[in-house]
This record gives structure tokens, sequence and C-alpha cells, in this order.
């Protein structure tokens, strides 16, 4: 049982451990922001529709505006800035995005790359039909959305092997 | 916006919830998958004093075969029954209409329990609860209680809780011998709230008549609408393209009031449910009949 207050977490980002006291009522995606400097989670509707704020828990994708960073207690989390394999090289789904004019400002970005990510995983062979549909929970007010269809088919065709 | 400041308490288990419940009745708010309470909560519509996070309470998520049937824990994410191959074989209304649910990123933490707590007449999981006839199970200290799931939705996100009860789990039938299924819904975009659908559950004696139907209606009302009538005209005989249609014209002339919205008037509402109930029906005899043969 915990009370008001600061309550201790501990928490994996990215591979790293951070120890950190927060209150109960702080979102996990102002807790990434504001507490751990890692801004790349950006903050759009803040209740739960434009999907810009999307991070894995435990390897799946949820929003991070409809979680307690209480209850992110013990779990491992990823965010877009662990997503590059290291500073000179994006990951194909990145590389792809900007090779496809997958955003224009970009504040959408990383939510889609952390949704799109794990789908890819788990279906490496995506229609355009399947992609639409995948993407259907994040909200671009710039592309359209057909760039970013593009891209994705593209990262999916150089992941499995068959294109450069 | 940011929530309002509030007592967290994170139990771990049943008992000390529903101590701690008790203790706080209605001053207190349950979080499950908070995909509906959170936005509120950030909104400031909802400033409960205290959040009673069920999330690490033991021994509430669990989908378990019963007797042919399902007992399914209420912290059970939807995620999780939409990967369920005890789901799919047993429920596979269930399984079928939880993808049309929000999005992956919702559905990852979103909860059975919580969804039908809600009780949202928007909602997939009340609907579908109700036509499957479950039988949901309520926690106090000291007791329980089981309730039909049509009993239990009791009008606007209105349910039968008492304010120191839980919703512990959800208990399915087995599904009958020759019987067939099928859930759509219209969005105006994959994962938005439906405009309207419908949950059509049909079961054939040995000639191949309907033995018994079932059709409910999401998005239609202030909770989930159940057309007795228009199942009715379906029931003692052989299904027909003619029979089909008739139900499809009485459930949405005569078994449903729909409220318009800036989408949807009142009258599109009615006609998107009767397309949709002669599609639910054609799908769900064809299911019926092929398990038939």
């Amino acid at each position: 049982m915990m009370a008001q207050g600061g309550i201790p977490i501990q928490v994996t980002v990215n591979g790293k451990s951070h120890a950190r006291t927060v209150e109960p009522r702080l979102l996990l995606s102002d807790f990434l922001r504001h507490d751990l400097g890692l801004t790349g989670t950006h903050v759009g509707c803040e209740h739960g529709v434009c999907g810009a704020c999307t991070i894995l828990v435990d390897g799946e994708p949820v929003r991070s505006c409809l979680m307690f960073a209480v209850q992110a207690d013990g779990r491992e989390l990823s965010t877009v800035e662990g997503l590059a394999p290291g500073p000179e090289q994006l990951h194909p789904l990145q590389q792809a995005f900007w090779e496809c004019h997958g955003l224009q400002c970009g504040f959408c970005t990383p939510g889609f790359l952390m949704t799109l990510v794990p789908f890819l995983e788990q279906n490496p062979h995506p229609t355009e039909d399947e992609i639409r549909h995948a993407l259907s929970g994040n909200l671009c007010r710039c592309t359209g959305y057909q760039h970013i269809v593009d891209a994705v088919l593209l990262a999916a065709a150089r992941m499995r092997g068959e294109a450069r | 916006m940011k929530p309002a400041p509030f007592e967290y308490l994170a139990p771990e288990t049943l008992d000390s919830a529903l101590e701690a419940l008790a203790r706080h009745g209605g001053e207190a708010k349950l979080l499950a998958g908070g995909q509906s309470l959170i936005p509120v909560m950030n909104f400031r519509l909802a400033q409960p004093a205290v959040l009673i996070d069920l999330n690490r309470v033991q021994g509430l998520d669990y989908v378990r075969e019963d007797g042919g049937g399902l007992r399914i824990g209420a912290m059970t994410r939807q995620r999780t029954l939409e990967r369920d191959p005890l789901v799919a074989a047993l429920a596979p209304l269930l399984a079928e209409a939880v993808p049309c649910i929000a999005h992956p990123q919702i559905r990852n933490r979103g909860t059975l329990g919580g969804s039908l707590a809600h009780a949202d007449a928007r909602a997939e999981l009340p609907a579908v609860a109700v036509a499957l006839r479950a039988r949901l199970c309520l926690r106090r200290s000291g007791g329980e209680r089981w309730v039909e799931a049509r009993d239990f939705f009791s009008g606007l996100m209105s349910t039968l809780l008492e304010p120191e009860e839980i919703l512990v789990e959800v208990a399915l039938p087995p599904p009958m011998p020759r019987s067939g299924w099928a859930f759509v819904e219209e969005a105006r975009r994959h994962g938005d709230y439906a405009q309207v659908g419908v949950a059509a559950g049909v079961s054939l004696d040995e000639a191949g008549r309907c033995r018994e139907a079932r059709l409910l209606y999401l998005s239609v009302g202030d909770r989930p609408v159940e057309a007795r009538e228009a199942a009715r005209l379906l029931e003692g005989s052989v299904p027909s393209a003619e029979a089909i249609a008739a139900a499809a014209e009485k459930a949405s002339r005569d078994e449903m009031d729909p409220t318009g919205d800036i989408h949807a008037s009142p009258a599109f509402k009615r006609h998107l449910a009767r397309v949709l109930t002669g599609r639910a029906l054609r799908r769900a005899f064809a299911r019926a009949q092929g398990e038939a043969a």
C-alpha cells in the first residue's frame, strides 16, 4: 500500500535503469520528458487520441499519457531515443521515413515509429491495408499518411532483406 | 491538462483492495486499464480523492476453461483476449469483437472488467457480454453476488455495482451446438467509436431450423440494446433471406431509439442498424450451417 506524496520507483528505459521519487498523479509521458529528460516522447492530446506519446512497455505499445509513472515501477520501457543503433545510424524505419518524406513537422513521428516498430516485428509482410489499419491510432496533420505508408512498405522490404 | 492530486493505493491482494474500497467508498475510484478513467482525470472531469490501482492485485488476470465455457478474470487485457486460443475456440464472438476496440496501444492496457464496469453504450464489450449471456461476479468484503450481464447495465454509464463492490470475474456459458456468430460495426475510422455495431448469435436445431437468435446493438441507446422481437421472427424456421430482411427491418424500426450526433442522424443510425443486421445474420447463419455440415 502506498500513500499520497513521493513514491519511489525504478524503471528501465532503453536498457538503462533509473530510480526516482514521483508524485502519484505524474503521467508516464511527463515523467519521461521532465524527470528523465527524454523529450523524444511527445505530448499531443493527453487523452489517448493522437498517439504522439506512444512508447513500449515490456515490448508492447501503449499511450504513455494514459499511465501514471508509478504504474511503470519495475517495468522495461522503450522510447524513440532507443531506436537508432548508434549516433551515425538510424533504425531502418527511421531511415525509410526520412527517404520517403514520412514526416514534415515531425511532431507525430516518435509515436508513429514506436507504434510501427512492434507492428513490423509481429508482421514482417504487411499489406498496405494492414499498415493503414496499424497506424489508425496515430494522427499526422502534415503528410496525409501516404508517405508514411510508403516508408513502412520500404522499411518492411529492407528488414526482410528484399530491398536496398 | 494534468490530473488533480489524489491518494494512490496499490494493493497486491483482492482482500486488501476490497478493504480499501470499503474504507473509502464513494471517494475512491478503481483504476483498471485506465484508458477511459485517465483521460477524464486528465481533463479533471473526474477528481477522485483516492485511486485504488488494481494492476498489482494478484489473481485477476486469467482465461480458464470451465465446463466447456470460460471464466475470465476482470483484469484480463483486451489484447490477451484477442490472442488467446481458448477465447477463439469457446467465445468466437468475443474474439471477433475485440480487434474492433480502439487501437493496439489501447487494448494493451484496457481490460475486460474495466470496459464492462465503465458501461459506455458505444463500447463493444458490454453488447458482446449480453449477447453471450455472460454472468458477472461482483465481490465485496465478506461476500459476492452473481448478476446477468443483461441486468448489469442499468442506464447511461451506470451499472448495478455498489460503491464497495469490485467486478472480479466474467463467466461465459459454453457455446451451443450448431451455433454461429458475427460482430460487425461501422466506424468513420478504424478504432473510433462505432456509429452502430451489432453482435449476432444464432443456433440451429438438427433440422436446420433456427433454435435461438440474439441481436445486440451498441451506440443506439443508453446501454446495450437487445432486439428480442426481431430475433423471434427468425426462431423456429429455416433461415431465409426474407426472414433476415424482416428481422433487420423489425430491429432497426421498432426496437431501438437512437439519438443522433454530429456525424449520424437517428435515421442514418437506423439505416446502418438494418444493413449491419443483415450482414451479421448472414455471416452467423453461414457459420452455424458450416459447423452443422
